[in-house]
């Protein structure tokens, strides 16, 4: 008897009882719908941040204010700005690591052009940012150093708000657009860099500070609301950020033994650490979701079990008609096995379309991977000839016999 | 023709089972030979060890004692999986509740053997329904044995056990659940397949079937007592193989 046969044979037979056969590999879908989905569900989320991360860019400092005490006041973190241009141009001088360095300062605010208008964030800075995040144009140009110098009116878009305000036909250089009622010129459209990171509007730092955002109280012309700077290689991210500590404390002439007044971060490495918290979990549901399959396995063997005694009289008529003890093996086998692919089947169907629809309803990125229907389909088939055997095995071994004799 | 080695020769064969450490001996010394061609009657009251006899000549069990030969071949030396495929190619079986599976129809459950055959699909089918209007079935190939009377579903399992063209048709109390004239048609069935040169033994408590075999073979407590060739009201024809 071949494979093939064993199939028909199988299919013949759960044909013939069809509410049970889909009972029987309820449990095996309903795992592999969670394997699948769960997979689906873990991937999204790593893919959303690996793409925040690249974003970022790689090997880059954050520099943020931290707390500071005003008359033994303890203020909460950046309530006061307390980096400054300066301290920026020090770290590019002083810290050999460091290639790249730039502060900025942050608001949102309307962009007007022509009839259309967009809410989005008004970033003040230098060019340095845009080597730091390794962020291309799309097209035109970076701010010349005139302009920085000079509070220049234009801006470079990100290309969120290039989609927004212009036809998709139309070029936006050289197009006048208004800022809180400053028009500016468009010298620069970026390339994309993810949903999150392309709502913005790049204007220089000095023109952020005179035109738009300096005029709050508590800012120093000097300051600058955080600093990114990016390390030469991987390995000398540790370094860099104790130099920049070190160098930080001293500018700012924190005493021994108090806190700083400033933060360092490594967005990316948080992020990461974020990362591997969601494999976790995503491995734990996996794990949980694994227990279903068992117990799948389990009902298809208990129902194999039932149905060897019940068909013992065919298995022995199949002996006397020349059937050897593999056939019947390799008959109950398939039918286990049928079993479990089906249920394999149903239950990737499943696992993708619930994960489709959280996707929808919840809004999140899911992504299903051939590997994890691969892997889900091996579970099942893997769960079909184990939990399948010993049924099999117990058919084969019956006497014809005695087999024969039963009722 | 090399008629010379009898089809199945039994030589002092004996079986004894062993339960719970009780040995009970069903067949002792038992020594004939079956001929090609030959259709012969295996008597005895119930407890006798006919259907031991017919389980071991049918491949199915193996002796404890002598030794069984299929066209000079000791049964014995053969492996599980080969006497199994021998039954597949060689050995035809008719039991008394015919033993049709119930969720095949007709075509089907004479088709099965072939499939231990290594036979496809296709050619199984074909192979089905000749042997099926052989017994004069064909009519009914696609009916579930539930749909059938108990002389016709005798008669589907006659065409699955000519379907191989078995050396040898063994009919274990073929007519035990018919009534007399159904009994009688499916006697007359194996006469007129023996004519045509099928080697049939035939295992019965009932002497007017035996009488209809031209040979009988006795048994009484698992013993051969006796061995008789009888004018045969079946007149046998020569057989040309």
């Amino acid at each position: 008897m071949t494979m093939l046969q064993g199939f028909q044979i199988a299919l013949h037979a759960l044909r013939l009882n069809p509410l049970r056969s889909f009972l029987t590999m309820l449990g095996i879908v309903i795992g592999v719908a969670s394997i699948v989905t769960v997979f689906a569900i873990g991937a999204g989320a790593q893919l959303r941040l690996q793409e925040q991360i690249r974003s970022i860019g790689a090997n880059v400092l954050m520099i943020t204010p931290g707390a500071v005490y005003q008359g033994g006041v303890r203020l909460k973190d950046g309530s006061k700005l307390t980096m400054t241009e300066s301290d920026v141009q020090a770290i590019l001088e002083q810290i050999p690591e460091i290639q790249a360095a730039a502060g900025s300062i942050a608001g949102t605010a309307q962009v007007i052009h022509e009839g259309k208008n967009w809410n989005t964030t008004i970033n003040g800075t230098t060019t340095g940012h845009f080597m730091v995040r390794d962020w291309q144009l799309s097209s035109g140009r970076y701010f010349s150093s005139a302009e920085e110098a000079a509070a220049g009116k234009v801006v470079i878009l990100g290309s969120t708000v290039a989609r927004e305000l212009f036809a998709p036909d139309a070029d936006p250089i050289g197009a006048q657009i208004r800022i809180m009622k400053v028009p500016l010129e468009v010298v620069g459209v970026l390339d994309r860099k993810g949903p999150a990171q392309d709502d913005v509007a790049f204007v220089p730092l000095t023109t952020a500070k005179l035109r738009f955002l300096g005029s709050a109280s508590n800012i120093n012309r000097d300051s600058v609301a955080y600093i990114i700077a990016k390390v030469a290689a991987d390995g000398q991210m540790a370094g860099a950020r104790s130099e920049i500590e070190g160098l930080l404390r001293q500018r700012h002439r924190v005493p021994a033994g108090q806190e700083d007044d400033f933060k360092v971060q490594d967005p990316a490495a948080a992020m990461e650490a974020q990362q591997g918290a969601i494999r976790t979990v995503a491995l734990l549901l996996v794990a949980i979701a694994s227990v279903s399959l068992l117990v799948g396995g389990i009902s298809i063997m208990n129902v194999m079990i039932v149905s060897v005694t019940e068909r013992t009289r065919e298995i022995g008529i199949r002996r006397a008609l020349g059937g050897r003890m593999r056939d019947i093996r390799l008959q109950f086998l398939c039918e286990a096995l049928v079993l479990c692919l089906l249920g394999g089947a149903i239950g990737v169907l499943s696992g993708v379309t619930l994960s489709m629809t959280v996707a929808r309803m919840a809004g999140w990125i899911t992504s299903i991977d051939s590997e994890a229907i691969a892997l889900a389909l091996a579970f099942s088939i893997a769960t079909g000839l184990i939990f399948g055997f010993y049924p099999a095995h117990k058919a084969s071994k019956l006497s014809p016999i005695e087999a024969l004799k039963t009722e | 023709m090399t008629a010379t080695l009898p089809l199945i020769s039994l030589r002092s064969v004996g079986r004894t089972y062993r339960t719970d450490g009780i040995a009970v001996t069903a067949v002792r010394n038992v020594s004939f030979d079956v001929d090609q061609g030959e259709i012969l009657a295996v008597m005895g009251p119930s407890g006798s060890g006919k259907s031991t006899l017919m389980n071991m000549i049918g491949l199915l069990d193996l002796p404890s004692e002598g030794a069984i030969y299929l066209e000079g071949t000791n049964v014995a030396d053969l492996s599980e999986d080969r006497r199994s495929t021998l039954r597949a190619r060689s050995i035809g079986f008719v039991f008394q509740s015919y033993n049709l599976l119930a969720r095949h129809n007709a075509i089907e459950n004479v088709a099965l053997p072939l499939v231990y055959c290594g036979v496809g699909h296709k050619e199984r089918l074909g192979r089905a329904e000749q042997s099926l209007e052989a017994v004069g079935m064909l009519h009914r190939a696609h009916h579930f044995p539930r749909q059938l009377s108990g002389g016709e579903q005798q008669r589907v399992a006659i065409a699955r056990a000519l379907i191989a063209s078995p050396l040898i048709i063994l009919a274990d109390e073929p007519t035990g659940a018919l009534d007399s004239r159904t009994g009688a048609e499916i006697l007359a069935l194996f006469a007129a397949l023996n004519q045509t040169g099928q080697t049939i033994v035939m295992i019965t408590h009932d002497p007017g079937i035996a009488t209809q075999c031209r040979r009988t073979i006795h048994l009484h407590d698992g013993e051969l007592v006796g061995d008789e060739t009888q004018i045969p009201l079946i007149p046998k024809r020569s057989v040309a193989s």
